[in-house]
């Protein structure tokens, strides 16, 4: 007993005030990118032709319209940065990176730097009277997402203190947080499991499979994403997005219900 | 044919057998401590018609060896005389084997689907997942108890079927596929650019351990290996998938126990551990960091110094947050005599990784197999007897000491070997080598991953086959779970931690 309640003061209170505090990520950390105007002569491909998942398409008039990256298939490895001589995309340290709309995913020069959500740092989060239930499905998931979407109810995140939290049967939730690119075999479960959601009901999409089928796009097991199956209210980009990325957009759609609904 | 793990051999010159005949050599081989690592259909893609030849890949974990066999020509819809009844490790190859070519064994004990997916030789008609006729046992106070495909908890999809007597456990079918994403189709013919990120996305918690395995294959194909940093590297980050798994895992075993203070500290601190690896490349997985050649990132004496004090840190309070677990007796009540694994069933089973050494089995890739410039000394294969819930915790436990210890020295090398810049990669050739195949290990946290490639005449993957320690394992949980009350179920799972997309590839 008493060794527990000493173990207790040594494991001390680890809980960040977020989103009023800004979480330390790490200095290699790939976030939100940014496309410099007017940097690629029209021939250039090489930024397009390194990516692994067809993120980067390239418009024809490469000075005034730039190139677009799809955040929504970019996997954030980096690679078009790295192979860029003339350091077109950056990667900046910015974790905010949920959109409510899909063609709030893709970044070109002409992109603000900061989404239109996080203008006003102090956001209303009480979607649902602050009381949030969420059922996690994962439709063809490596792990990663539904690991650092689990990490949200440790400590350190606490999205418990919003009034989110993740139940076990859809029919407790009010929303269905799918991962995975949607493979052919849970195409029935995950629908489902959506039916069974009873309304007004929320449906949001992390990681770049969940969104477009990103390393999975056109895979004849796979059926990109879960936007073709059911409606997306919030779409989480990365693989897998940080945890304070999930969280964010978690927290994004009490603004969003407010806002834009 | 036998040769050394770390090289490749020409496929022309694999023996070829006579179907019936290659039960016989596998089980003696078997018999002799011999483990089958692999057992798939090889295409000759000289012919234009369906010519499957089956390769069956066995290790010697003593010797490093490696022996390779095949037979002659089968079509889809032939026989051959089933290797299972005397060599039951081969059960769950022979399934997949029927599933993807329709190559049957004839006298296959439980000759079922394990993914319910067309098959390969361009078939459309698919099973409904989940559709199969499940082992029920009958009588008048024998009830079922259907769970999935989705979870209570977050994680992936698969489906249970228990036969309960009470509530009491009589049998446990596991039936998965739910995440058959078609990795093995994605990866034929290339290797492509995507194909190191999609070796990442295998298993997303052993991330580390699938891109090392594809690396180290990659490089024995070609004959080249990676610089020293690389290669340090790349270990210091599969400890860091270790030490991150296992200390999530024993938080997962408190949480199923009710011992919630270590399972809420584990969580936090798993992550710790996982931040640490993405000082390394950015990434809390590790992806983006290892490819054929070495690594994409570079350390420098500064960056270790702060990965070692972050880690010794985590490293304090996961000790911490283990011991007063450890010491509970109402856990240690629950953990003990759970879910008993005996050694005999999994040796049978090819049971492999962590369960086989909690069960007394001395196996351990880092150590049988060891990558270039593995420092043996620094550890050594631990393995427990009880072969129950609290050994295959306990392991966990002992094997993050291990970890530390690895990683502690690492970092020493690589601070001495980074103080002038060095390069952590070499750049390899763009085509691989025509008619060759070779094997890759690499130990993860759950066990020993095997990578196995074969090119054709152009030099592109004829064949590419990823077994997940997965593959072997998941009979075992449905193994453990008989006579045992039914609310043990959510300890001897969390006990193996499998990966169903590991699994269903």
């Amino acid at each position: 007993m008493f060794a527990i309640l000493r173990q207790r003061l040594r494991q001390k209170n680890r809980t960040l005030n977020y989103p009023f505090a800004q979480p330390e990520i790490s200095p290699r950390y790939l976030g939100r990118p940014q496309i410099r105007k007017g940097a690629c002569p029209d021939s250039c491909t090489i930024c397009a032709d390194s990516c692994p998942t067809h993120a980067i398409t390239l418009q024809a008039l490469r000075d005034e319209e730039g190139i677009a990256l799809d955040m929504g298939r970019c996997l954030f490895c980096g690679a078009c940065a790295q192979a860029c001589p003339r350091k077109a995309i950056v990667f900046t340290q910015e974790h905010h990176l949920a959109s409510p709309a899909r063609t709030g995913l893709i970044i070109t020069a002409k992109t603000p730097e900061t989404p239109a959500i996080h203008r006003n740092p102090k956001r209303n989060f009480s979607i649902f009277s602050r009381s949030l239930r969420l059922r996690q499905v994962s439709a063809g998931g490596c792990g990663a997402c539904e690991a650092d979407s689990n990490v949200l109810g440790t400590p350190v995140f606490d999205m418990a203190r919003f009034g989110i939290e993740f139940v076990a049967s859809p029919r407790h939730a009010d929303g269905l947080l799918v991962t995975g690119p949607l493979t052919e075999n849970m195409r029935v479960a995950l629908l489902e499991a959506y039916e069974a959601l009873p309304d007004p009901r929320l449906v949001i999409a992390v990681g770049s499979c969940a969104i477009s089928g990103g390393l999975f796009e056109d895979v004849q097991e796979c059926n990109n994403g879960v936007g073709n199956l059911i409606p997306v209210d919030m779409f989480v980009p990365g693989c897998p997005p940080n945890p304070w990325s999930i969280l964010d957009g978690l927290l994004s759609l009490a603004w969003y219900a407010k806002h834009v609904r | 044919m036998e040769f050394h793990y770390t090289q490749s051999i020409d496929t022309r010159e694999i023996p070829a057998l006579a179907p019936e005949i290659l039960g016989i050599r596998i089980s003696h081989m078997v018999g002799q401590g011999w483990r089958v690592i692999s057992f798939c259909a090889l295409r000759n893609t000289e012919s234009i018609l369906l010519e499957l030849s089956l390769l069956c890949l066995l290790a010697h974990e003593e010797t490093g060896k490696i022996a390779a066999f095949r037979t002659s020509p089968l079509s889809p819809g032939d026989t051959y005389p089933s290797i299972t009844p005397q060599c039951p490790q081969m059960h769950w190859f022979e399934r997949e084997l029927h599933e993807q070519w329709k190559i049957i064994p004839e006298g296959h004990p439980w000759l079922k689907p394990i993914r319910f997916v067309p098959p390969m030789n361009g078939e459309r008609e698919r099973p409904l997942p989940g559709d199969t006729n499940y082992f029920t046992v009958a009588g008048s106070e024998v009830h079922e108890v259907a769970v999935g495909p989705i979870h209570a908890g977050v994680i992936e999809p698969g489906h249970f079927r228990f036969q309960c007597y009470g509530e009491e456990v009589m049998h446990l079918e596991i039936s998965l596929g739910y995440q058959h994403r078609g990795i093995e189709q994605r990866l034929q013919h290339g290797p492509y650019k995507a194909t190191p990120t999609v070796m990442e996305c295998v298993a997303g918690d052993s991330s580390v351990a699938h891109a090392t395995a594809y690396a180290v294959l990659t490089e024995t194909l070609l004959e080249q290996h990676a610089p020293a940093q690389g290669q340090a590297i790349r270990r210091v980050a599969l400890e860091l998938e270790r030490l991150a798994n296992h200390t999530g895992d024993m938080g997962a075993i408190a949480g199923d126990t009710g011992f919630l203070s270590t399972a809420s500290w584990c969580g936090r601190i798993r992550g710790d551990f996982l931040n640490i690896t993405a000082l390394l490349c950015g990434n809390r997985f590790g992806r983006g960091l290892i490819r054929p050649g070495g690594t994409l990132y570079t350390v420098d004496p500064a960056l270790c110094q702060t990965i070692l004090e972050r880690l010794e840190l985590a490293y304090r309070d996961m000790c911490g947050a283990v011991n007063v677990m450890f010491h509970s007796a109402s856990v240690l009540d629950r953990l003990q005599s759970t879910g008993i694994l005996s050694t005999k069933a999994a040796q049978d089973l090819g049971i492999v990784g962590l369960a086989a050494r909690a069960s007394g089995i001395p196996t351990d890739a880092r150590f049988r197999f060891p990558i270039d410039g593995f420092q043996e000394e620094t550890a050594q294969i631990r393995t427990l007897t009880s072969g129950d819930v609290y050994a295959r915790a306990l392991l966990r436990y002992q094997e993050a000491e291990d970890s530390m210890n690895i990683i502690r020295r690492e970092l020493a090398h690589l601070a001495k070997i980074t103080q002038t810049p060095s390069p952590a990669c070499t750049p390899l050739p763009l085509r691989l080598p025509p008619h060759r195949l070779a094997v890759a290990f690499c130990e993860g946290w759950r066990g020993t991953v095997c990578h196995t490639a074969a090119t054709d005449a152009s030099g592109s993957f004829a064949l590419y086959k990823i077994i997940d320690p997965s593959f072997h394992n998941w009979i075992g949980v449905a193994m453990v779970v008989r006579n045992e009350q039914i609310s043990d179920f959510p300890l001897c799972n969390k006990s193996f931690n499998l990966s169903y997309c590991g699994h269903d590839l």
